[in-house]
């Protein structure tokens, strides 16, 4: 029915490609307007700013990506990143020098733990998504709480305060780690075999299962993901702002979920990038940057948080529907 | 008979390709039209614009000797048009009585007169003959019982033409009866029938003209008495297909499964068989006599209570899919949509899935291989696609199933189970299917074919299995292969 250059044509503009440039553009026109009005906004320590900003919070949205594209969810995000927090904190007290290795290795660990009880409960015990990781956001959070005491460790080794906040090629560390993150993310969904079968179970678990995958191993491995990479975050958090603070994360859920939505990922499942991701987090990050440069207090910043998120859904709703249409 | 439908010259484009090339559709007072033609010939363009869902570009419409225009599906309603879809969506929790007064209910100051809905009720179910409680809710009633009410509803709208998109796909021989014993005293109420079939068997017993549509054309309108079904068929699809049951010369070896005393509580018990190297064995029966049940519990989707599975003369224990398929089985299933694809990806995902492990390396995707794999396979089963990066919940029914298909094949499977592969295609693209079926068996595989197309499991089944009420009712050899037979064993035990 179509002209001959469809064959190039549907290649490029499946539906991600679609969303995912009409998010650059978002991306352009955002950033062209702070840049424009604020002079403050182009320059480097600003730029490096936004990146160590969202480096966090892009983490666990690489995190939620993969969750979301398998037909779930994940509440508990923040929760976790409290406990590594900790965790990270202790094993890089100035007074108990440990190497290095071990306040990563525990941290991602004790994510990754915790993950896999999110996964266990999700994907073996029948629970929904939503109900099994956001009692693990209450039980994380109390567990943390407790063990703490609800205080914050401080005095925090200099190389370990070192692992977000020391420059490398011009970047802090922080930000490093988030691009490998993100190249991970690309990979393990673009590239495996595994990231086939998390968008099969997506798409259409009762196919996917049939059709041999097994769909309970995929889930219960992609919360254990998740639940690891907030434990990577958590661990950078500490070093971030030098202390292993138990309250820390209240909210970073909600972030990551709204980078991946306004990304273009699906809340149904089956469809979604980490690139689409990736933009939905400078969006946020530059939005952030551009209330506080104005001034703004924080909540005006939730209120337009809100407001972008609908209207990124918005834009893709009606952006399905022309495209059904057109091919009916 | 009085004419009430008249659609003149219909022409319609999208996006630029005409659909439509200026059709014509005449439909008279108590008269069944049956609308044929193969998949994208326009029927359902045809009634969308009927309906109201969308706008021909050119072409009149005379409804009740006016020329009208129909803006959308909520006037077509008030008009008099309805249809009854091939999908039913009801509201499952509402009851019957809620359901068919949905938005017209019967109210004063806001508070439902439930009692006077039911009443009413009863009456509209009673005209169509049947006897359910209007009380009982959408989700406990069968398909067929479904699509009664939905008929009723239409009914006490005071629809005067109705329009039936495969009515018969999803619903028993007896119920089919029932349906066309309802289609009758619609007859005799002077309401006129638009029905769309791909069962061409069916048609003589319920439509009096028959229109075939073919590439946007209207092809011919004639007296459903007056042409045979072979001229049905040339028409639709312009060839002569000599055989719709391809024969072949499948030679039928050793037993390859055998199964022994299987069962599953509430669902089916006492269950042997075998089937043999190049043997195509049928499993005919009514529905939820516990076919698909069987045939999925052999692939491993379920686990049996008790009772043995023997594969090539050794016992097997099939407990998920993935050992199914370890043990060389395929199972194309029911509803391809529900369980056969991922209606979010691409055609070449969808035929790859199985394989991707098999071609990847430490893990990772060979894209290139895959590629060709997946372009590979588009040819040979000739799958009408613009390019494997094409979304698969855009293609055609019959299009979905190959993919479904050529997934299974690239398994190199040695057991293929098909359950109703036809359902809901047109007839070009099924004898495509059996002559696929006829290649496997040639090539030594085994199948199996659930259908409950009696026509279609006599065509091309070496022998039949018939089932009822979860148990096995008998096994018919080619030779005694007979309609009255298998009806009679699948109704009783």
């Amino acid at each position: 029915m179509k002209s001959n250059k469809g064959t190039i044509r549907s290649k490029i503009f499946n539906r991600n490609f679609i969303r995912q440039t009409g998010i650059v553009w978002a991306f352009i026109v955002l950033s062209g307007v702070m840049a424009l009005s604020q002079p403050a906004f182009l320059t480097i320590p600003n730029l490096t700013n936004i990146l160590k900003q969202i480096s966090i919070n892009g983490i666990l949205a690489v995190g939620m990506t993969i969750v979301l594209i398998s037909g779930g969810i994940d509440l508990s995000v923040g929760s976790i990143v409290a406990v590594s927090c900790v965790t990270a904190a202790y094993f890089g007290l100035a007074e108990n020098p440990y190497p290095l290795i071990v306040p990563f290795i525990a941290a991602i660990l004790a994510g990754a733990f915790l993950g896999a009880i999110n996964g266990f409960g999700i994907a073996y015990l029948g629970f929904a998504p939503f109900i099994m990781t956001l009692a693990m956001l209450t039980m994380a959070r109390g567990l943390i709480l407790l063990l703490t005491d609800s205080r914050p460790l401080f005095n925090l080794s200099r190389p370990f305060i070192n692992i977000s906040n020391k420059f490398f090629l011009g970047l802090p560390n922080l930000v490093w780690y988030f691009l490998i993150i993100l190249i991970f993310g690309y990979v393990l969904l673009k590239r495996t075999v595994f990231g086939k079968w998390i968008y099969a179970v997506g798409g259409n678990e009762q196919a996917a299962r049939l059709s041999g995958i097994n769909v309970r191993g995929v889930k219960w491995l992609i919360y254990s993901i998740c639940g690891a990479l907030a434990g990577l975050a958590g661990l950078l958090l500490a070093s971030r702002i030098t202390s292993g603070n138990p309250r820390v994360g209240d909210g970073y859920e909600l972030d990551a979920i709204a980078a991946a939505v306004i990304g273009g990922v699906s809340m149904a499942g089956g469809s979604g990038s980490i690139i689409g991701t990736l933009f939905g987090v400078l969006i946020l990050g530059v939005i952030q940057n551009g209330f506080d440069i104005l001034g703004l207090s924080t909540y005006y910043q939730q209120i337009m948080k809100g407001i972008v998120i609908l209207l990124a859904v918005f834009i893709d709703i009606r952006a399905r529907k022309n495209k059904s249409k057109s091919l009916s | 008979m009085n004419n009430i439908l008249k659609m003149k010259n219909i022409k319609k484009s999208y996006s630029g390709v005409e659909v439509l090339h200026g059709v014509d559709l005449e439909l008279n007072e108590g008269e069944v039209l049956a609308l044929v033609g193969e998949n994208g010939a326009g029927k359902s363009t045809m009634m969308k614009i009927l309906m109201g869902i969308t706008k021909p570009d050119s072409g009149t419409i005379v409804l009740f000797d006016k020329k009208v225009n129909i803006p959308n599906p909520a006037r077509a309603l008030h008009m008099g048009i309805a249809m009854i879809h091939q999908e039913l969506y009801p509201i499952p929790e509402m009851t019957i009585a809620e359901n068919l007064f949905l938005g017209r209910e019967f109210s004063k100051i806001g508070f439902v007169n439930s009692k006077k809905q039911e009443r009413e009720t009863i009456q509209w179910l009673r005209k169509m003959g049947i006897d359910i409680l209007p009380s009982r809710k959408m989700k406990d009633l069968s398909i067929s019982e479904t699509q009664m009410v939905e008929i009723a509803k239409a009914l006490s709208y005071g629809s005067k033409i109705l329009i039936m998109d495969e009515p018969t796909s999803a619903i028993t021989e007896s119920e089919i009866m029932k349906l066309f014993d309802a289609i009758k005293i619609l007859k005799s109420e002077g309401i006129g029938i638009i029905y769309i079939s791909h069962k061409l068997d069916e048609l003589p017993q319920i439509a009096d003209r028959v229109e075939v549509l073919r590439d946007g054309n209207l092809i011919t309108v004639e007296n459903m008495s007056d042409i045979s079904k072979q001229d049905i068929i040339r028409h639709m699809v312009n060839r002569e297909i000599n055989e719709i049951y391809p024969t072949c010369k499948n030679r039928i070896g050793e037993v390859v499964l055998e199964v022994k005393n299987l069962k599953r509580k509430g669902e089916f018990e006492d269950i042997s068989f075998d089937l043999r190297k190049g043997e195509k064995l049928g499993i005919a029966g009514l529905m939820g006599a516990g076919r698909t049940e069987i045939v999925s519990t052999l692939f491993g989707d379920r686990k049996p209570d008790s009772g043995e599975i023997y594969i090539f003369g050794e016992k097997a224990k099939i407990n998920k899919p993935s050992q199914g398929i370890k043990r060389r089985m395929a199972f194309v299933t029911e509803d391809r949509k529900l369980l056969g694809l991922n209606l979010m990806g691409t055609t070449k995902d969808n035929i790859v899935t199985c394989i991707e492990k098999r071609e990847s390396f430490l893990g990772f995707l060979n894209d290139r291989k895959t590629s060709a794999i997946a372009d590979k396979m588009i040819k040979q089963l000739d799958i009408k696609v613009m390019s494997r990066s094409q979304l698969v919940e855009n293609l055609s029914g019959g299009n979905q199933q190959k993919v479904v298909l050529a997934k299974w094949l690239l398994t190199n499977p040695d057991i293929i189970i098909f359950d109703e592969p036809t359902r809901g295609i047109d007839v070009g693209a099924k004898t495509e299917i059996y002559n696929l079926m006829n290649e496997l068996v040639m090539e030594g595989k085994a199948v199996i074919v659930i259908s409950s197309e009696m026509p279609e499991l006599i065509g091309i089944a070496d022998r039949i299995i018939v089932m009822s009420q979860g148990r096995l009712s008998g096994i018919l050899n080619k030779d005694e292969f007979s309609q009255e037979k298998i009806m009679h064993m699948a109704a009783h035990i």
